[in-house]
């Protein structure tokens, strides 16, 4: 458990997230990020990396993908600090008037300014929509992710799900476990061409089995031992030890709806002139935010963090005259460029 | 132009198609005031708009491009009639067809 003192801890790394990073940058704010998913990029990174983005100004197109990956090489020169597959949990205010974090991994962060850009909420696997489901979680055979590939071993694994993580834990614990099956409710799958080619070897040598279905019940008394699917054939039983499920993620605002900030339709309302929700030193930007008027766009989010920043800099350097640069002189100094002759 | 809507409470409603102005079917349905998450609003991503089409109507619709197959496997309880909602335009939707809005999500 470690205890990290810093300027401004934002969660949420996507877009609105990251560029919150130069923003505050600029004004000398040093930032820490948190964010669940193993990656930087939100709602770009996650649900649409190849898919273009037209309304970014003066860019007419780029993926989900680049735009994360402009924005990190944006942000570099002011060193942010990323805590990924961390949950941002509980905010207390302390009694010197700075905020204390609480994340999943039981770290804490204490600052002046919090920065909310939880987008639609902390991205969470999709659970098996089945009421016997959460019987055989924790340890008694239903997983939504991997954290031991060393827990699968002599196992015999049934892998449900048509993409990336189904295809590349299929192939991953084939070997490790006693038997794979992987099933899905068509033929298809969705997976880097060389992980298919790989899934196919591997079915052709009989060493994982594909099956066309979907997962109808579970069955075992104090520990998974079967599922039920429903199959072209009809309902077949398949002995299971471990199952593994990979139904894509959904966005959970439960973190965010217990930090005791005034809530709007559900969202974090906000005072468009600067940001801040209705706990001073706590600010809200991109999707997140609901005020008259909100547009659910990347460049609303830009605009948000701009004026979120000039204020919470008031908070974090009191002392400090806060100037109004420009990108094009503030940014000369960071990197170290030489003035440029008229 | 009516089609019933089956809502996740098992409630059948008839929506009219031509009135306002959505142009796909999952806004239809949410104009209409009923349930339906589509947590992505339309980008072909989430899975929570997930309908099953009445068979027959099936070949009527423009069938679902490799995207929409895509983000249907995100969903549980997918059916050879399912589609997603958001990537069928109304202007495609046969007079009188049942939709029935899946039980994935609550
Ligand atoms: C298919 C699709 C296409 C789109 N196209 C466009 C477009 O063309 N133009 C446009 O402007 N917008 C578009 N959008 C919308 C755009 O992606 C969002 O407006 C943008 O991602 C919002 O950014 P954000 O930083 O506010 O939140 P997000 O991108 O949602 O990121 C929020 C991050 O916060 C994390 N998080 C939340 N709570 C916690 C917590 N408690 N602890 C840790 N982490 C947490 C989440 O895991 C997530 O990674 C599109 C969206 C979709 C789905
Ligand atoms: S609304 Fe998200 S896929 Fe249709």
């Amino acid at each position: 458990m470690a205890i990290t003192e810093t300027d401004a801890v934002i969660i949420g790394a996507g877009p609105c997230g990251l560029f919150a990073v130069f923003e505050l940058g600029m004004l000398n704010a040093q930032c820490h990020l948190i964010d669940i998913l193993d990656k930087p990029g939100g709602q770009c990174a996650e649900l649409y990396p190849d898919k273009p983005i037209y309304d970014i100004p003066a860019i007419p197109s780029l993926t989900g993908k680049e735009l994360t990956d402009n924005l990190l090489e944006q942000t570099a020169p002011f060193n942010p600090v990323f805590h990924l597959n961390t949950r941002a949990d509980a905010l207390e205010a302390m009694d010197d008037g700075r905020w204390k974090l609480t994340t999943s991994t039981g770290d804490e962060f204490i600052t002046r300014a919090v920065v909310i850009a939880a987008g639609g909420g902390s991205f969470n696997p999709r659970k098996l929509p089945l009421a016997e489901a959460g019987r055989y979680v924790d340890g008694k055979g239903l997983s939504y992710a991997v954290r031991d590939a060393q827990a699968f071993s002599g196992k015999r694994v049934v892998i449900a799900g048509g993409g990336d993580s189904a295809v590349d834990w299929a192939v991953a614990l084939t070997g490790r476990a006693a038997h794979v099956t992987l099933v899905h409710r068509r033929s298809e799958f969705r997976a880097a061409p060389a992980t298919l080619a790989k899934l196919q070897s591997l079915m052709e040598a009989g060493q994982i089995d594909v099956q066309v279905g979907t997962i109808l019940a579970l069955h075992g008394e104090d520990h998974l031992q079967s599922v039920e699917l429903n199959t072209p054939a009809g309902a077949i039983q398949l002995p299971c030890d471990e199952l593994l499920a990979f139904y894509g993620l959904v966005a959970s605002l439960e973190e965010v709806s217990s930090f005791g900030l005034t809530m709007r339709n559900g969202r974090v309302a906000v005072d468009t002139s600067n940001f801040e929700t209705s706990l001073p030193g706590v600010y809200a930007i991109g999707d997140i935010t609901d005020y008259p008027g909100k547009l659910k766009l990347i460049l609303s989010g830009f605009h948000e963090a701009a004026l979120m920043a000039h204020h919470a800099i008031q908070r974090i350097h009191p002392q400090a005259r806060n100037t109004f640069q420009h990108s094009t002189t503030a940014m000369q100094l960071r990197l170290g460029k030489e003035k440029t002759t008229c | 132009m009516l089609i019933t809507v089956v809502d996740q409470q098992g409630q059948a409603h008839q929506v009219e198609t031509q009135d306002g102005t959505a142009s796909n079917l999952m806004e239809l349905i949410a104009d209409a005031n009923i349930n339906i998450r589509a947590e992505c609003a339309g980008g072909c991503v989430c899975a929570t708009c997930h309908v099953y089409i009445e068979e027959s109507a099936l070949p009527l619709l423009p069938p679902p491009a490799e995207d929409e197959e895509c983000t249907l496997d995100l969903a549980y309880h997918v059916r050879a009639n399912s589609r997603l909602a958001c990537q069928i335009p109304v202007t495609n939707l046969p007079a009188g067809i049942n939709v029935v809005i899946a039980p994935d999500w609550q």
